[in-house]
């Protein structure tokens, strides 16, 4: 099932939009941003002279739990632009509003997680994988607090009616933003938690 | 379009007007909602998937090649459908690549040269 859908062909030199592309830039830019951090948690993170160690805290079915809430999010938020872009825009308030929840929900699910690992005695300064641990994490969550505060910003402007189908690339835009999140979870998911040494 | 062109037509208002035109006329295929839907549905099973051969006691090899087999294949169908990179302009496709490729060497020569390892 398809459906017809209008881009920008517009007078800039690519015929493109100009902050589609930057967003694009944008996020090129972050995978090395990622990338660097998810280095530097696998070269240090077995290589602490205390504890506690990564097999020690980790609680996989809650993290299970919690890269799923991020990931329906994903689908939540398309169907927010999907909507938008077939002129529904109730279906995206609910939608968008759907998505900023599930992303509450999953910083909710890191507080508490950061919070038993410090009960456990883990820190920013306790050892190695302390430190490269939650800086991952702590950046990963930070932006998934600001694609929240995104997304309710997008949902109050909604309310007021100033976002109708022609303005589908505000949605789209934030959709971008909120899909590189979760794809940077997926392989956080992948690397930190579930492969360990 | 000229700056003459552009007051012989009407100014702003036209232009707008020619855009949308040129929006309708330049539409690309998305897919729709139950598409998409779709594809959640089989992100939450490899999930599930991924969650399982954890608990399987595969050897650790075998236990990483599987996990990033599945791994590249999330990242892969969120960036290619929910991006849209499937469907939209390559420029967005090279913008994106270009910065995974970066990252990816980066990666790679961080874990080669001071001695990580992910197996």
């Amino acid at each position: 099932m398809a459906q017809a859908v209008g881009t920008a062909h517009l007078e800039t030199s690519t015929g493109l939009d100009n902050r589609k592309l930057l967003m694009w830039l944008f996020l090129g830019s972050e995978c090395l941003f990622f990338g660097s951090l998810i280095a530097a948690y696998l070269l240090y993170r077995d290589r602490s002279v205390t504890g506690p160690y990564p097999q020690d805290l980790f609680d996989i079915p809650f993290t299970s739990v919690s890269a799923f809430v991020l990931l329906m999010s994903s689908v939540s938020m398309v169907l927010a632009l999907a909507a938008i872009q077939r002129g529904n825009v109730r279906g995206m308030q609910i939608w968008l509003f759907t998505t900023a929840i599930l992303g509450l929900l999953f910083i909710s699910g890191q507080a508490f997680e950061f919070t038993e690992f410090n009960h456990e005695g883990l820190s920013l300064s306790t050892n190695l994988f302390g430190t490269t641990f939650f800086v991952l994490t702590g950046f990963h969550g930070a932006h998934v607090t600001i694609g929240v505060l995104i997304l309710l910003s997008l949902f109050t402007v909604s309310l007021q009616g100033r976002i109708q189908q022609k303005d589908s690339l505000n949605v789209e835009l934030a959709g971008l933003y909120w899909h590189f999140v979760d794809i940077v979870w997926i392989v956080i998911f992948t690397l930190v938690y579930l492969i360990q040494p | 379009m000229t700056l003459a062109e552009y007051r012989k037509r009407g100014g702003l208002e036209a232009a707008r007007d020619e855009e949308h035109v040129g929006e309708a006329a330049h539409a690309e295929k998305h897919p729709g909602p139950l598409e998409y839907a779709q594809i959640g549905l089989i992100l939450a099973v490899i999930t599930g998937v991924e969650v399982a051969i954890y608990y399987l006691g595969l050897a650790h090899t075998l236990l990483v090649v599987g996990l990033m087999v599945l791994s590249a294949t999330k990242f892969s169908m969120v960036v290619l459908w929910f991006m849209h990179l499937k469907f939209d302009n390559r420029i967005f496709s090279t913008m994106f690549i270009l910065g995974f490729i970066l990252a990816l060497s980066v990666f790679t020569v961080a874990l080669a040269t001071v001695g990580g390892k992910l197996v």
